[in-house]
C-alpha cells in the first residue's frame, strides 16, 4: 500500500527556563498508508497530541520541531514549508479533530459558516456553492435534518453532534489524512461508538488513512490496524492490532492491559501500574519505563532500541534483545 | 453575532439595563427631533428688558440672562454632547481594540513595547493631559475637540482587548481554524475579533458616560465647545452668575448631564453582567 506520512526521529522541544531543551516528544517515528488506521495510544503526558499538532507544524511556541526531525507528506517535507505553502497542507493534506467539541467550535459563527470557512480556505468557490457543500458534508457525517441545522449555532447542538461537525469541518477540504485527537473523550460512552462508527465509514467510502490518538485501548480494538504505544516521549511498542491484544510484548503494554476491566474470564484484581508517567522535562536516563517496571533489570539502565520480536512487531525493551 | 444580541437582550431584560436604554433613547431621539418643535436655541426675542424667565408653559425650562429658550438649548446642547461622546468613544474604542489586538497577538516584544507605553499614558491624568493640549490652542473645532477625547482615551481599552485576546488565542477553535489553514487575517477577524466584541461593547457604553462628562468639565472651563455653540457644561459656566435669582437656568443643563450619564452607566453595568455573569 502507497505509504501516505513518513515521520522519523521526530524531536519537538521546549526551553526549560535554565538554557537547556527538553523533549516532549523524542524520536517518534511511524509511518501511515493510504487508508488504514493507526492508532497512537498513550497516557496523558506522553507527547501524542504534540506529535500531532507537530504534524501541521503548529507546535505552539517556545516549542519547535528540532533538526534531524523527519515529516514527509507523499513527496512533501513538511518541515522545509514556510507561510502560504505550509498554510495550503493543513486542512488540505491532513485534516484534524480536536479533544473537545464544546471548545472546538466557534460560538459566533453558524455551524454552516464554519464548514463553508473550511471549503473557502482551500477551494475557489462561491459561497452558495461553499454552502451547498457544508450541507453534503453534515449528510455525511451523519446528521439529521442537515437543512436546519446549518444555521444553527454550535450552542444548540448536542456534544455528539458537535462532533460530527468538527468531523465534517476536517473533512471539508477533503484531506487525504484524518488526525483524530481523542475525538470521543469528552463524549458520552453511547455517542463515542457512534463518532467511531462514523470516521470507519468516512475512511472506507473515502480511502482516507486516519491517526487516531487516544489513551483507550478500549476504543482501538476492532477500528485501528495497527497500534503504536507511546511512553515518555517515546514509541515504545508497534505492531497489527491483533498481535499486539494477542501478545502485548512490552511490559508498559502489558501493564496498560492488565489496567483495564476485562467483562469474559475469571474475575481478577485489577492491576494498575504503579507510579505516573514522568514530567517531560525529567525523562528517566536508560529505559524511560524501567522506574515503573516490573521487569526491569541491570540492562535497563542503558536506553533501548526498537527491536523485533515478531513479524511487523517491534518494542523499546532489552527483553527483545536475543543476546 | 448572536453572542452580542444574546447579551443586549439579557441587559435588557434587567430593570436597569431597560431604564437606561430607555433613557439614552430618550435623549437620543430628543437630540434629534427637537430642532424641528422648539425655538432656535440661539435667538435672543428680548435682549433688551425682562430677559430671564422662569420656567413656565411657553418656556417650560424658562429663558437664560440673553432671553433663549433653556430647553431648546439644552436639547442642542444634548445634540453636541452625544454627538462628541459618540464619534470620541468610537475613535478611541477603535484604537483600544487596534492597539490590543496587535499586543495580545502578537506577544512578545511588540506587546511589552505597546503595554508599557499605555502603562505610561495611564499614569498622565487625562484632563490636565487635555487642558493642556487644549489650553495651548484657541477656538477648538469641534472635529479636534473630538480627535484629542478620542485619542486619549483609548489605553484602558486596549489592556482590556489585549487580555480577551490572550485568552481567545488558546482557544480550541483558534487552533482548529488554524489546522484548517485559516490564515492570519482570518483566525483575527473571525475568530478572535467578534469573541471579544462583547466586553468591547461594555467598554463602548460606560465610555460615552465618561466622555459626556468630561467635554461637560472642559466646556465648564470654556475650553471645550465653544459659545455661542449650547453645550451642557457652557451652559452651567453661564448660569454661575445668576444661580441664586435664576438657579433653572443652571439646573437643567446639569439634570441633563446628571440623567444622560447616569443611563449610560446603568445600561452599561447591565450589559457588563449579560456579557459575563461571573462579575455579577
Amino acid at each position: 500500500m502507497t505509504r501516505v506520512l513518513q515521520v522519523e526521529n521526530l524531536r519537538v522541544s521546549f526551553p526549560d527556563g535554565a538554557g537547556h531543551r527538553f523533549h516532549p516528544v523524542d524520536g517518534v517515528s511511524f509511518e501511515l498508508r493510504k487508508g488504514e488506521t493507526l492508532a497512537l495510544v498513550g497516557e496523558s503526558g506522553c507527547g501524542k497530541s504534540l506529535t500531532s499538532l507537530a504534524l501541521l507544524r503548529l507546535v505552539p511556541p517556545p516549542g519547535r520541531v528540532d533538526a534531524g526531525s523527519v515529516i514527509r507528506l507523499g513527496d512533501t517535507d513538511v518541515l522545509s514549508l514556510t507561510g502560504e505553502a505550509l498554510r495550503r497542507i493543513r486542512g488540505r493534506r491532513i485534516g484534524m479533530i480536536f479533544q473537545d467539541p464544546m471548545t472546538s467550535l466557534n460560538p459566533v459563527f453558524t455551524v454552516g459558516d464554519q464548514i463553508a470557512e473550511g471549503v473557502r480556505a482551500h477551494f475557489k468557490v462561491s459561497r452558495a456553492e461553499a454552502r451547498d457543500r457544508a450541507l453534503r458534508l453534515l449528510q455525511e457525517v451523519g446528521i439529521p435534518d442537515p437543512d436546519s441545522r446549518l444555521d444553527a449555532y454550535p450552542h444548540q447542538l448536542s456534544g455528539g453532534m458537535r462532533q460530527r461537525v468538527m468531523i465534517a469541518i476536517a473533512l471539508s477540504a477533503e484531506p487525504e489524512i484524518l488526525v483524530a485527537d481523542e475525538p470521543t473523550t469528552a463524549l458520552d460512552v453511547t455517542v463515542q461508538a457512534q463518532i467511531l462508527e462514523v470516521l470507519e465509514a468516512l475512511r472506507r467510502s473515502r480511502g482516507m488513512a486516519v491517526l487516531l490518538i487516544t489513551h483507550d485501548l478500549g476504543i482501538v480494538a476492532g477500528r485501528a490496524d495497527r497500534v503504536a504505544v507511546m511512553y515518555a516521549g517515546q514509541i515504545v511498542e508497534e505492531a497489527p492490532t491483533g498481535e499486539l491484544f494477542a501478545h502485548p510484548s512490552h511490559p508498559y503494554t502489558q501493564g496498560l492491559f492488565a489496567s483495564v476491566p476485562r467483562i469474559s474470564g475469571p474475575v481478577q484484581r485489577l492491576t494498575p501500574i504503579g507510579g505516573s508517567v514522568p514530567p517531560a522535562n525529567a525523562w528517566p536516563s536508560g529505559c524511560r519505563f524501567r522506574p515503573r517496571c516490573p521487569k526491569a533489570f541491570d540492562k535497563s539502565e542503558l536506553p533501548p532500541e526498537l527491536l523485533a520480536v515478531g513479524a511487523d512487531h517491534r518494542m523499546r525493551c532489552w527483553l527483545a534483545d536475543p543476546t | 453575532m448572536t453572542a452580542i444580541w444574546d447579551s443586549l437582550g439579557r441587559a435588557w431584560r434587567t430593570t436597569r439595563g431597560r431604564a437606561g436604554a430607555v433613557v439614552l433613547l430618550a435623549v437620543a431621539a430628543a437630540s434629534v427631533l427637537g430642532p424641528f418643535a422648539l425655538p432656535d436655541p440661539l435667538a435672543q426675542p428680548n435682549i433688551l428688558g425682562g430677559a430671564i424667565l422662569p420656567p413656565s408653559l411657553g418656556h417650560p425650562f424658562g429663558t437664560d440672562e440673553l432671553s433663549r429658550d433653556v430647553l431648546a438649548r439644552v436639547v442642542s446642547g444634548g445634540r453636541v454632547s452625544l454627538t462628541v461622546a459618540l464619534l470620541a468613544v468610537g475613535l478611541s474604542v477603535t484604537l483600544g481594540a487596534l492597539v490590543g489586538l496587535v499586543a495580545g497577538y502578537f506577544g512578545g516584544a511588540v506587546d511589552a513595547a505597546l503595554m508599557r507605553l499605555v502603562d505610561g499614558a495611564l499614569a498622565v491624568p487625562r484632563l490636565f493631559l487635555l487642558l493642556l493640549l487644549l489650553a495651548v490652542s484657541e477656538r477648538v473645532p469641534l472635529a479636534v475637540l473630538v480627535l484629542l477625547i478620542g485619542t486619549t482615551g483609548w489605553f484602558a481599552t486596549s489592556r482590556l482587548v489585549r487580555g480577551e485576546i490572550l485568552r481567545l488565542r488558546e482557544e480550541s477553535y483558534v487552533w482548529a481554524a488554524a489546522a484548517l489553514g485559516a490564515n492570519r487575517r482570518r483566525i483575527i477577524l473571525r475568530h478572535l475579533l467578534p469573541n471579544a466584541m462583547g466586553p468591547l461593547l461594555v467598554a463602548a457604553t460606560l465610555g460615552v458616560g465618561d466622555v459626556i462628562l468630561l467635554e461637560a468639565g472642559l466646556s465648564f472651563l470654556g475650553l471645550g465647545v465653544q459659545p455661542p455653540a449650547p453645550s451642557w457644561g457652557g451652559m452651567i459656566m453661564d448660569a454661575r452668575q445668576v444661580l441664586v435669582t435664576a438657579p433653572w437656568v443652571g439646573i437643567f443643563p446639569g439634570l441633563a448631564i446628571t440623567i444622560t450619564v447616569l443611563s449610560a452607566n446603568l445600561f452599561g453595568d447591565a450589559l457588563r453582567d449579560a456579557v459575563d455573569p461571573r462579575g455579577a
